[in-house]
């Protein structure tokens, strides 16, 4: 690695981490329902929303009250995004005409952007019109983003409550993170975007003659607007199908690092604001490490793998970094990497590479990243209630051995905290691994993909994966706009959605009912360096286990083929 | 295994005749992780069986598969079983002192005999010298010393008297002398002799709190693997590989986390028994693991902390007087004091002024027994009157003389009791010679114990009657991390529920009927068998031995169950990942050949890999079976220093130990043409 490239990582780590520091104390008071600056603006908005829809922001909620409230929003989200699309050809702000789209593709499009995991079966360009991608898609990346933040919120209160029965207001959480956090962010960030040339305009699509004296069309469209929710949200769903690696999205490399910083900008930044919520900052410090650790060992691994690239074209005479093939040459290897390690780690799914093109192993790293569970840093809120899914079972399996019935903050992890957080762990996987079993094995899964062997099945699992967790980034090579695929992964981004909140809703309302048992010499320590690497020891050795069967037989030996001189 | 461990040959032969009993489904569905291992064990068998007829090359290897499959739950069904054994042994010995005995029981002035077992709750019957006591009770009239050997192993009687709190007896002990009125306070089948049989037999173990939460993550585990391995199938197919069902169920079960699956009960039982070993009987396995969790110990004074006697420590004599006058004064005093503070006099006076006990009937004295109207004894010798008593006793001894105290010795005095102590007076003639102080003597080591204690996390509080200045100079000798002083069994409800409404768990020692309530709101609460039937009602542990200090080693008894369950655990799903490198190649190397390169064992053949994780797998539950019953040693020491030791041992050396494991597996199945 050269010093250059070293530079820049260090670069963006560092500027990501001293912008989420005070990011996160301001996330705290805004989910604690203190006093911030933007309170002037934001107070009097709140009120009209609430007194628009009937709400009581002070209501507290039991945990069913919560799933119910929060489980009915995302429903009631699914359908009007659905009848949105289906009635697309008929409302305004179409320039191109587009009719419906068909209705399994609709219902993949509006379950992937209501669960905030934005798979893209189509085209950006050529399928929604400007209405559906503002008033329906752009609309999700902020409520769904939202509702992971609210889960996560939810989750930190029954962690700190002293023996009640509720966990927060579900109506409250939602419009606070939308009003106080994300808003004011993308109207920043497509500012910024903006100024470097992103387009936002409703206009028709432009026709340009090239150079060499071709015909090309130019999608147009508001973009920009949609660009930094995407980031920001974690959500990833592209304006155009190239995503982050299309010109009008991404022009620059000041916007390549500025969207960089925004992915993970609000996830890291809520391992901060869980510390200042559980009033420890170590807490929440040991988090931030223990996802640190993980996100760079995946990153220099997908690097150096980048790096080394396919023997197979340096033998033929190319040296350097070979493996461009899939990768815009004005973002560079160091730079796809990073984007890639990014993208997956949290459920974002923007791309600014071709990940079906990455080598085998630094395409199974992102792979991996999203079978873990998201859980380094991760979606925007749903990475944070994940990591703590994964703390309560390092509590659970690793606090056993001080001699002490485990305990996390205080609050006893007892059969019930282990049953919802074995589902939570548990449901994810089952969807990854049984739908790509199915799909593996029936001619309606085979027929999609564009690679034989190993290949092949990593593009399988890698779209299940994605679904399931709720990432959206596509391995490309596999042709998803089937009745099968829209239908199997719309199933997959549900369960692996709901079957993971759920249960952890429950966790919460378990855990506000306990008492908060005093630390001690005895107790076991959940900060410093010890936990933190017991905490991504656990994450690697749960998902490693899971999945090393699966992945043993795609990217694994793929890769190993390509050193013995076969690619696919 | 030593014979020490007290495991004969007559417990493991049972141990392994219960191993096949307890394949029996119904059975073994209550450990969900061996009853998966028991159906894959029982579909491997019949594939195999199957194949008899067909190409069935593979049928030697299918044949060991399913062999090591069922040794697999055998091994755990005989961890179990060996745990259990050594309960059943005592349980029988019990059962043998509860031979059918005659009850007599009153009705009016008339008794009439019955048999034991007819007897019902609230019955009064009468017990004379050498009968059994038919059946738990309270004392209601008479007295009488009792031999309780069946039920504590102490040989020396004790003595049950009515009223107070050694009221209470217990059914199959036997009167030696004088006779009692026993009102019944138990049902046949309910008394405290069939409830210890039955919780030593663990006939009704039910799982505790963190057993089940554990069982849980087992099952989600096995669940996760179960998926894992069922979804290969499809891979493969995809891949281009047929797998056999004895190979896929191979995998299966070294991935499972049999280990701790099959030793789960097994460590429950070791720890009730190692208990049980120290003469405590815990009502349930729950109580044992809340020992574990507890945060504070509310220990009394008197017998815990302190001798439970007052001690004389020191000689103040009264100005004028040598101090070996005033030792020998108050060594006569009480050589006829059969009392511990007397003797303590004796002994004090012999070691600091070397004056040896004399005979009194030799020296011709007189002893002066304690008497309620002087308040004093003493000892009358040639012509010499010596008396010993508290202060205002002796000073009116002296005004009756026409004499009068010393200022100085009533300074002495006053500044003993100041310091917690309690003064004697000795005065001979007219003269007070000056004062011995006793003192309550903190034991020997508890200092020790409690900062022991405190390094792991627990804090300590005295409780006594004594008023709060004496109270707090022996919780400052005795190095308590608080006190309760005057207590009354109101104040120390209150205590344990200040200290729970805190988030505490909090254990503590009972023996009278007015502990009972604070027995029964601790969350550990140990009654002394001496005690009355109430605190032994209302604790959830009872120590035979009726020693208060007995609670340190629950707690640690406690910790060290649960610890020894997360050493497994963390062992057991470290180990799957060399099982990974060792099945996985072997599975796929046909297709992928390159896949070979993870074989980082160097296993002779894909099969010597299959089978040699599948014996692994086996036999580490064996190897681990006296770890289980012993428990993994404890050290009162901090949590993060006993974290990190047993990462290191059973997380480094669970990932180390099986990839070593297997691979001399594999060279002897190699040698031995196995493969």
């Amino acid at each position: 690695m050269s010093g250059n490239e070293l530079l820049q990582l260090g670069f963006y780590l560092v500027v990501l981490v001293l912008l989420a520091i005070p990011l996160g104390r301001y996330m705290a008071k805004v989910l604690q329902g203190e006093k911030t600056f933007m309170d002037v603006v934001m107070g009097p908005l709140e009120r009209i929303i609430y007194r628009a829809c009937g709400i009581d922001g002070q209501q507290e909620m039991t945990w069913r009250e919560y799933a119910a409230s929060l489980l009915a929003f995302n429903i009631l989200g699914i359908i009007s995004l659905l009848l949105l699309q289906l009635a697309q050809g008929l409302l305004p702000l179409n320039p191109q005409g587009f009719g419906a789209p068909r209705w399994d593709l609709a219902l993949n499009t509006a379950v992937s952007f209501v669960t905030n995991t934005n798979w893209q079966a189509y085209s950006g360009e050529s399928t929604m019109s400007y209405l559906t991608q503002m008033a329906g898609l752009t609309v999700h990346n902020f409520v769904s983003a939202a509702t992971g933040v609210a889960v996560a919120a939810a989750l930190i209160r029954g962690l700190t409550r002293r023996q009640a029965n509720s966990i927060g207001n579900f109506w409250s959480d939602l419009t606070r993170t939308t009003l106080w956090i994300l808003l004011p962010l993308s109207l920043l960030g497509a500012l910024v975007l903006v100024s470097q040339g992103v387009i936002q305009n409703f206009s028709p699509y432009v026709n340009v003659h090239t150079l060499q004296g071709a015909n090309q069309t130019l999608a147009m469209g508001p973009v920009a607007s949609q660009e930094a929710i995407k980031e920001l949200g974690t959500n990833g769903g592209g304006f155009f199908n190239a995503n982050s690696a299309h010109p009008f999205e991404n022009p620059t490399p000041f916007t390549n690092l500025f969207e960089m910083l925004y992915i993970l900008l609000i996830p890291v930044g809520l391992t901060f604001a869980f510390g200042h919520m559980v009033k420890d900052t170590k807490q929440g410090r040991v988090l931030f490490a223990a996802a640190l650790v993980l996100f760079v060992l995946m990153l220099g691994t997908v690097y150096s793998s980048e790096i080394a690239g396919n023997p197979l074209v340096s033998k033929i005479g190319i040296r350097g970094a070979s493996a461009m093939e899939g990768k815009e040459v004005r973002f560079g290897v160091v730079n796809s990497a990073l984007w890639a390690a990014i993208t997956t780690v949290t459920s974002c799914g923007a791309v600014n590479a071709m990940h079906d093109s990455l080598t085998p192993l630094g395409g199974m790293i992102p792979m991996l990243a999203i079978m873990l569970g998201e859980c380094v840093f991760g979606g925007v809120g749903t990475g944070l209630y994940s990591l703590l899914t994964f703390v309560i079972l390092t509590v659970f399996i690793v606090g056993l051995m001080v001699g002490r019935t485990p305990e996390y903050l205080g609050k006893k992890i007892e059969g019930f905290e282990m049953k919802m957080a074995v589902l939570a762990v548990l449901i994810p996987s089952a969807s990854i691994l049984l739908g790509s079993g199915l799909a593996t094995v029936i001619p309606a899964g085979t027929s999609s993909i564009a690679n034989p062997g190993p290949h092949g099945l990593s593009e399988i699992l890698y779209a299940f994966s994605s679904a399931s967790g709720n990432n959206g980034s596509a391995f490309a090579g596999i042709n998803a706009n089937t009745l099968f695929y829209n239908l199997a992964l719309a199933l997959a981004m549900f369960i692996g959605r709901f079957g993971v909140i759920i249960p952890l809703l429950a966790v919460a309302g378990s855990l506000a009912k306990k008492k908060i048992a005093p630390a001690g010499a005895g107790t076991f320590e959940t900060t410093g360096g010890l936990f933190a690497g017991l905490l991504s020891g656990v994450i690697l050795i749960v998902g490693a286990l899971t999945f090393f069967p699966a992945l043993a037989l795609g990217p694994i030996v793929e890769q190993l083929m390509m050193w013995a001189g076969k690619a696919f | 295994m030593s014979k020490k461990s007290g495991l004969d040959r007559a417990i493991l032969g049972q141990a392994v005749k219960e191993s096949f009993v307890k394949l029996d489904p119904r059975a073994l569905w209550r450990n969900p992780v061996m009853f998966v291992v028991l159906i894959l064990a029982v579909i491997t068998t019949y594939f195999t069986i199957r194949a008899v007829g067909g190409a069935g090359k593979n049928f030697w290897f299918d044949l060991q598969i399913a062999l090591w499959l069922w040794i697999t739950v055998l091994f755990a069904n005989f961890a179990e079983a060996l745990a259990e054994g050594r309960g059943k042994a005592q349980a029988d010995a019990l059962r043998k002192t509860r031979s059918e005995t005659v009850a007599k029981k009153l009705a009016g002035e008339k008794t009439e005999k019955i048999s034991a077992s007819q007897l019902r709750k609230g019955d009064v019957v009468l017990v004379e010298a050498g009968d059994f006591i038919p059946g738990d009770g309270e004392v209601i009239e008479g007295i009488a010393s009792v031999d309780e050997s069946a039920v504590t192993g102490e040989s020396a009687p004790v003595i049950r008297e009515s009223g107070g709190d050694r009221s209470s007896v217990t059914g199959g002990t036997r009167v030696l002398s004088d006779w009692i009125k026993v009102q019944i306070t138990a049902n046949p089948g309910e008394t405290f002799l069939d409830r210890m049989i039955s919780l030593v037999e663990g006939a009704k173990r039910q799982k505790t709190p963190n057993e089940v939460a554990l069982t849980i993550l087992l099952i989600g585990l096995t669940i996760i693997f179960l998926l894992a391995v069922v979804t290969l199938e499809p891979y493969a197919i995809y891949s281009g590989t047929i797998l056999s069902i004895p190979v896929l169920a191979a995998l299966m079960v070294c991935l499972i986390p049999t280990t701790i699956g099959g030793l789960l009960s097994a460590i429950g039982i070791a720890g009730m028994d190692r208990l049980l070993k120290r003469n405590v009987l815990a009502m349930s396995g729950r109580a044992v693991e809340v020992a574990g969790d507890v945060g504070v110990l509310l220990l009394d004074k008197t017998g815990t902390i302190t001798l439970g006697n007052r001690m004389a420590t020191e000689f103040v004599p009264a100005p004028g007087v040598s101090p070996e006058r005033l030792a020998d004064a108050a060594q006569l005093s009480s050589l006829a004091d059969e009392t511990p503070e007397g003797r303590s006099i004796v002994i004090l006076a012999k070691e600091e002024f070397n004056l040896r006990e004399r005979d009194i009937a030799a020296i011709g004295a007189k002893f002066i027994p304690f008497s309620a109207h002087t308040r004093m004894s003493g000892v009358d010798l040639q012509g010499r009157e010596i008396r010993k008593g508290a202060m205002d006793s002796v000073a009116r001894y002296l005004q009756e003389k026409g004499s009068e105290m010393a200022p100085e010795v009533k300074a002495a005095v006053e500044d003993i009791a100041k310091k917690g102590g309690t003064p004697l007076v000795v005065a001979e003639g007219k003269q007070a010679l000056g004062v011995i102080y006793l003192k309550d003597v903190v034991k020997g080591g508890i200092k020790e114990r409690f900062a022991q204690l405190r390094r792991m996390g627990i804090k300590t509080v005295m409780i006594t009657g004594d008023n709060p200045l004496t109270a707090a100079a022996i919780a400052a000798e005795a190095g308590v991390d608080d006190f309760l002083a005057e207590a009354t069994p109101e104040a120390k409800l209150k205590l344990i529920r200040e200290y729970q409404g805190n988030g505490n768990l909090v254990a503590m020692t009972g023996d009278g009927t007015n502990d009972a309530p604070a027995l029964a709101q601790s969350d550990v609460g140990v009654a002394m068998n001496s005690g009355t039937q109430a605190a032994k009602e209302a604790g959830n542990m009872v120590d035979l031995d009726s020693n208060p200090t007995k609670l340190i080693e629950i707690v640690e008894i406690g910790k060290q169950l649960l610890m020894t369950r997360g050493a497994l655990t963390t062992f057991s799903i470290a180990n799957d990942v060399a099982k990974y490198f060792a099945i996985i190649p072997a599975l796929f190397i046909v297709t992928y050949p390159q896949l070979g390169v993870l074989n980082i064992m160097g296993l002779a053949t894909p099969q010597s890999a299959i089978l040699s994780a599948v014996i692994f797998n086996a036999l580490i539950i064996i190897a681990l079976v006296p770890l289980a019953l012993r428990g993994i040693p404890y050290r009162p020491l901090g949590a993060n220093v006993i974290l990190r030791r047993n990462i290191l041992i059973y997380g480094v050396g669970g990932l180390i130990v099986p990839f070593i494991g297997i691979k001399l597996i594999d060279m002897i199945l190699t040698v031995l043409r196995l493969s």
